[in-house]
């Protein structure tokens, strides 16, 4: 940052005015080359003890057949893991088909009615603290209080759900208590508590936005919508791109929810069960350790390569 | 060049944006009910008796009970689950802060962003793939069911969450303030603490919050690392869902407890919390 630029002239200012220390580094950098490991080692020892080194042990449990007892003892079978979640059909497969389902559904319902919710809050009106507050509090709750909030709300015989659908004449609908509807459903659901983040995410970057561009469009005869079109959505396009790819992550790793609703396999036919919950039922159900580490092996590569692909293309948008 | 005038008329186009300006209003109303009233249902849940929570032609208008407060209290388990959950809670978010904030500003004033990005790595890395290695190895210490490895694990959250939103806060301060320190005699260090840190408060204070939220609302973890003894609320609260399930009123009243910390937060820090949450997000 600025200070490397700045520094030489330092010293010499320093050794001008006043009483300077004797024993005084010559420069900031050769100052601050011992503090900068002093203050990043806690974080980095950290990061390396409890996340490099489990994931260095994920990759090597993956390569075992590791089962039952923790302490059993555990032969190398190579890559026989991974042959196995790959040519699993039955569970593997619907839960990576489900899993992109579920991210791609909710994050693209999420973006548009969050950009629709940021536009529209965009100038400053009367009681937006009160609007921001109640944006701020389903993301902030706690999800298995979300779950139990809207099994209550679905529950088919008793719900006010299906009590409002009545109401204006539709049939009752099963919603979580059936195989085909529980994964929309929950998609529905994290519309619900997702989409203000969104929005208050595109809020700030339309915060940001210089006002001059779209004063001239709007000059030129430019309607609402072509100055979101082609002015607004363009200079929003970076922070658009981090939305997705904060949100995107974040979907692709949902568990409480699903499993606070739904239970281990994500109900009787497996119907929610996404990668982590059908990895987090290896491990904890079926002591499958082996097998487990190579679902998340092939679900963290996988989550990675979603981040380089909105990356890239969120990048070549801006470019 | 923003003060050229408009073409159409002064007085009609404010005519227009009133009449805009209506329709936005009725919106953004429409819009804010449809995320408030959820949980507003389920407050209202938490007075009711059994019979009127399943009697969804009951509405809000009724007369509140604490039954199922009381209930709820007396089976003892959801207190000392709320106490476990403070405990977590305060000492990961503590020890994280101890360690992420220094580092974040070591980021920030010495260019190291490569390091800095490694360590938001941890963002991305799904949490359950560190989940079977810990309770591998952590089952092997006989460490599972303490405190010591709910707040470890709590940490994997906190850690990276205080430095992402740290890192952004102390590229908006005014590095001129640190460098006169340093040339009135502060060493780099005090420079940190007595002038970086004094400064750094408002955002240390929404990283720690947004960080004990979110331990608060830990599941996973505490799912598999606590025991009856360290229980957290999520996991009471999901034990309820079997144990209980026909209990409405009682489920609707631990929810609400567990939910009434969280939203005492929103309304009091809201400005804050909304800072912290989009923080780094418009610079890519």
């Amino acid at each position: 940052m600025s200070t490397t630029e700045v520094s030489p002239a330092r010293p010499a200012a320093a050794s001008e005015g006043g009483p300077a220390p004797a024993r005084r580094p010559r420069t900031f950098e050769q100052a601050n080359r011992r503090l900068k490991w002093a203050m990043l080692t806690p974080a980095l020892l950290f990061v390396g003890l409890m996340i490099v080194f489990p994931l260095v042990y994920t990759v090597d449990l993956s390569l075992t057949d590791a089962f039952g007892a923790v302490n059993a003892g555990k032969g190398y079978v190579g890559l026989q893991n991974f042959a196995d979640a790959l040519g699993d059909t039955r569970r593997f497969w619907p839960a990576a088909r489900r899993t992109l389902v579920f991210t791609v559904g909710a994050v693209i319902l999420e973006t548009v009615l969050g950009l629709a919710l940021a536009m529209l809050m965009r100038k400053p009106f009367r009681g937006m603290r009160w609007v921001r507050t109640v944006l701020i509090i389903p993301l902030l709750t706690t999800p298995v209080a979300i779950g139990i909030l809207w099994l209550l709300i679905l529950d088919p015989t008793n719900g006010i759900a299906n009590h409002l659908l009545a109401g204006i004449g539709l049939p009752r609908q099963e919603f979580l208590g059936s195989v085909g509807q529980s994964l929309p459903t929950l998609m529905l659901i994290d519309v619900w508590q997702w989409t203000p983040m969104m929005t208050l995410l595109l809020l700030a970057g339309l915060t940001t936005l210089p006002e001059e561009p779209e004063e001239a469009a709007r000059v030129d005869g430019a309607n609402g919508w072509q100055r979101f079109r082609h002015i607004v959505l363009p200079m929003l396009g970076p922070t658009l791109a981090t939305a997705l790819v904060l949100r995107a992550v974040d979907a692709l790793k949902t568990f409480d929810i699903l499993y606070a609703t739904k239970g281990a396999g994500g109900g009787s036919d497996f119907e929610v069960e996404t990668l982590n919950v059908y990895a987090y039922g290896l491990t904890f159900d079926y002591q499958e350790y082996g097998l487990a580490a190579a679902v998340l092996v092939l679900f963290t590569l996988f989550i990675i390569g979603v981040v380089v692909l909105l990356r890239r293309r969120g990048g070549r948008k801006t470019a | 060049m923003s003060a050229t005038v408009s073409p159409v008329p002064a007085a009609a186009r404010l005519r227009r944006r009133t009449a805009g300006s209506w329709l936005r209003g009725i919106t953004i109303g429409v819009v804010t009910l449809v995320f408030a009233l959820p949980l507003v249902w389920m407050f209202a849940a938490a007075f009711k008796t059994n019979v009127q929570v399943t009697d969804p032609s009951v509405g809000l208008w009724f007369s509140p009970t604490l039954e199922n407060f009381r209930n709820i209290v007396e089976a003892g388990q959801i207190l000392r689950s709320m106490g476990n959950s403070l405990l977590v809670g305060v000492v990961s978010t503590v020890l994280s802060a101890v360690i992420a904030v220094p580092a974040a500003w070591a980021v920030g004033r010495f260019g190291m962003h490569r390091t800095g990005s490694l360590i938001l790595v941890a963002r991305i890395v799904p949490a359950i793939s560190l989940l079977v290695p810990w309770y591998y190895l952590f089952a092997q210490m006989g460490l599972v069911g303490s405190y010591t490895v709910l707040t470890l694990s709590q940490m994997f959250v906190s850690v990276p969450l205080i430095m992402w939103i740290m890192i952004s806060f102390f590229a908006g301060l005014p590095v001129e303030l640190e460098e006169a320190a340093r040339t009135d005699g502060l060493s780099a260090f005090g420079a940190f603490r007595r002038i970086a840190l004094p400064l750094a408060a408002p955002g240390t204070a929404t990283a720690s919050l947004l960080a004990f939220v979110f331990s608060w609302n830990n599941f996973m973890f505490a799912l598999i690392f606590a025991d009856d003894r360290t229980q957290t609320v999520p996991v009471t609260l999901f034990n309820f869902i079997s144990y209980a399930s026909t209990d409405w009123g009682g489920l609707m009243a631990a929810a609400t407890l567990i939910t009434v910390p969280v939203v005492l937060a929103a309304v009091l820090g809201q400005k804050y919390l909304v800072a912290g949450l989009t923080s780094g997000a418009t610079k890519g």
